[in-house]
């Protein structure tokens, strides 16, 4: 029973959080006055994309790169399937934004204001408990990075892909835009004609690194879009957990954010993404995730969407050699006036593959949360096997959930299964715990978390008290709930 | 202070339908009292209303523990003040750890008890071995996958765990096979105190002679009909409840 001391020890202090959690939105939804020194200012062109290649000094085959999928973006018309678009405002977005300085390794030399920034957020903290390196983004381009000598020693590379196409050329152009080519869709074809930042991992063959990587970056400046780029190879043999997730400040404005994620689990190695997104009220979100899992890999991505306008989020693995594995959970909370369009996708390319895939989704009040997902199974993937599970819970009378499955299975020895339930908080669940002496609303949060409980598990433990924070700031504003 | 409930007169009604038509009951510390009655007399509702249970509405009377009116208070409320319903059939509650639970719970009913985690948990696993839980059940959840036995071995948990004053148990021996029943009333006697005040809800006989009641009245069409001694249960047991007038 000692670990479940300690287990019940963190739990014990998760929930002393949430009750202690009298923060209010505006707390850690602050501005600051840090303002870019460069910026391409509003809308898109090729003079725009021109210009960001050669602040970067690029070389040309890049520069080439955005101007090709800069024509790519601009061929393909708005997606309509999903979510309602047209609240984006192409032309008030500011494409491109450079802070004071190039990158830093140094946490003194990071400017003072970007500084107050991190410490608001607590990231050189929580660097010292949990990081064995980190890159944190500020605006459209790394400032602060570091990592532990020790896995630079062996051969680990991590930092922002920027410094990476400078130092690793070659190493970036052999991944960059492999799994995510430009013309996948309206909003990667864009990332690859604007991108900055993000991050660049790189784990050698055989090197398992046990402590997870992260990345703490946010989002600043009104109406700024965010293009970042992260590429994790995973070699052969290796293993490797990135952490990536962000709060944002508040906008007046619509905000466009339109990340790429490429992620390489070669042959037998093991590679884990999670991602908790905390965006404001006013972005949409709409990354491009995907993972080319090779023969006998695994893949995990875990993630939390929360906050933002609307996300369109359908982390992806193509499992390209025999007995490649893909997890996959995810949380999504719409809360008032958001959509979460989330789902996932597992393609299956060879034999003995395995998909599994649970989403849990949390609506209140007008808030709505769909499942969109693709299960594929190429012939020839015989004996592959898929399980998906969806799970909604809804809290208010209003609010509402849809599940999209689609499955194209073509290999008559595959085996899937589909599970999908809806909930509401039911009022003898609430009586229940409350006739022991928990208030409504922590009643009602304990229950909610009951809901995520096997996904939260998975989530490092900062990000589970942020998202408790998060869902009981989601449900006090509502009052009574149910 | 020796804890007083006082149910006087109430009323109270599901869905519009009048199911208490003026319950008269007090409840002191000390007193262990049996509530009978057949089928549909309303024994359950006293119970949940009682708890504050809100699909029950209160349409006239009064609750009252220790001087303070709990009529109109939340459940939260009722149960900070020392009010504690072992429910007839508890509900699972999915996720929720037990442990953190019962903590949480201490915690909202006990604020001014420092006591550690280390010694909360430790004296829970001491009830849970006398009530016949095994440790393991510390980490799962809420009444999920437990059979009708176990529920009710944690609700009698719950109540030694949160220290109430007046307890009122729905039917806590259904589910229970004999064996099950002799540890839960153990454990039922030796909460039982000048302290404590038990109302004993059931519509048999079996737990009174487990735990001898002095006082028991027969509920009978949502009102309290006959107020006797433990020979009204014996002779309820005998003759069942025909001879009860309304």
């Amino acid at each position: 029973m000692e670990v479940e001391y300690s287990k019940d020890a963190e739990m014990e202090k998760l929930l002393e959080d949430l009750k202690n959690s009298n923060v209010k939105k505006e707390d850690w939804e602050f501005h600051d006055n840090y303002k870019p020194v460069y910026s391409t200012g509003k809308g898109l062109n090729r003079k725009v994309v021109e210009e960001i290649s050669e602040i970067k000094k690029e070389p040309d085959w890049m520069r080439r790169f955005r101007l090709k999928a800069l024509e790519i973006f601009e061929s393909k018309p708005v997606p309509t399937w999903g979510p309602d678009l047209s609240g984006i405002d192409w032309e008030n977005t500011n494409y491109y934004n450079r802070p004071d300085e190039v990158n830093s390794t140094k946490w003194e030399d990071v400017p003072d204001e970007i500084k107050e920034t991190f410490n608001k957020l607590g990231v050189p903290e929580m660097e010292q408990k949990y990081l064995a390196g980190s890159v944190a983004q500020y605006d459209s381009e790394g400032v602060y990075h570091s990592l532990k000598k020790v896995w630079e020693d062996k051969g680990v590379v991590f930092m922002d892909l920027d410094s990476a196409l400078r130092e690793h050329p070659d190493l970036v152009k052999d991944y960059f835009c492999k799994a995510v080519p430009a013309t996948d869709n309206k909003f990667a074809a864009l990332n690859g004609a604007v991108w900055s930042g993000g991050s660049f991992l790189y784990v050698p063959k055989g090197v398992q690194i046990d402590m997870p990587l992260q990345t703490y970056f946010r989002m600043n400046g009104e109406a700024t879009g965010q293009f970042e780029h992260t590429i994790v190879v995973a070699d052969e043999g290796s293993k490797v957990h990135y952490i990536e997730g962000c709060t944002a400040p508040r906008y007046d404005r619509n905000s466009l954010h339109s990340a790429i994620v490429e992620i390489y689990a070669k042959k037998n190695a093991h590679a884990r993404y999670t991602s908790v997104q905390n965006w404001s009220k006013s972005v949409y979100n709409m990354p491009t995730k995907r993972a080319w899992v090779d023969e006998n890999a695994k893949m995990e991505w875990v993630g939390g969407s929360l906050g933002s306008k609307v996300t369109m989020l359908y982390p992806s693995s193509y499992l390209r050699g025999p007995y490649a594995t893909t997890h996959n959970l995810n949380v999504s909370l719409a809360g008032p006036g958001t959509v979460k369009d989330t789902g996932a996708k597992a393609l299956h390319l060879a034999p003995h593959t395995s998909s599994r895939i649970i989403a849990k989704s949390i609506s209140i009040e007008d808030g709505k949360a769909i499942y969109r997902g693709l299960l594929r199974m190429n012939k020839g993937a015989e004996h592959s096997k898929s399980h998906v599970q969806c799970d909604a819970l809804l809290i208010n009378d209003n609010s509402t959930s849809f599940t999209y499955p689609h499955d194209e299975i073509y290999e008559p020895t595959a085996t899937f299964g589909h599970e999908a339930t809806v909930g509401r908080i039911g009022t003898e669940e609430l009586t229940y715990l409350r006739s022991r002496g928990l208030s409504e609303d922590e009643a009602s949060s304990m229950i909610v978390l009951g809901f995520l409980d096997d996904v939260m598990k998975e989530i490092p433990m900062e990000f589970a008290v942020e998202m408790n924070r998060l869902i009981k700031l989601e449900m006090g504003k509502l009052g009574a709930v149910g | 202070m020796v804890p007083e409930l006082k149910i006087k007169d109430l009323k109270a009604s599901v869905e519009g339908k009048q199911i208490l038509k003026g319950v008269n009951l007090t409840v002191k510390g000390g007193e262990m009292h049996a509530l009978m009655g057949p089928n549909g007399a309303g024994k359950s509702t006293l119970g949940n209303v009682l708890i504050g249970h809100p699909n029950y509405e209160i349409t006239g009377g009064s609750i009252v523990l220790d001087g303070i009116d709990l009529t109109n208070k939340t459940p939260e409320e009722r149960a900070r003040a020392g009010l504690f319903l072992a429910f007839q059939s508890p509900v699972a509650v999915v996720g929720v750890k037990l442990s953190t639970f019962l903590r949480t719970a201490y915690r909202q009913t006990h604020p001014e008890d420092k006591v550690t985690l280390t010694e909360f948990y430790d004296r829970m696993k001491v009830h849970m071995k006398k009530v016949g839980l095994d440790e393991s059940f510390m980490s799962r959840s809420v009444n999920d996958g437990f059979s009708g036995g176990e529920r009710k071995r944690f609700e009698i948990l719950q109540m030694v765990m949160l220290r109430p004053k007046i307890i009122i148990l729905d039917e806590i021996d259904s589910g229970l096979d004999v064996d099950a029943l002799k540890l839960v009333a153990d454990e039922i006697r030796d909460y039982y105190s000048e302290n404590v005040g038990f109302l004993i809800i059931t519509h048999y006989q079996r737990i009174l002679k487990n735990i001898e009641p002095q006082f028991v009245h027969v509920l009978k069409d949502g009102k309290i009909v006959v107020d006797g001694d433990n020979s009204v249960s014996l002779r309820i047991e005998e003759e069942g409840y025909d001879w009860i007038k309304n």
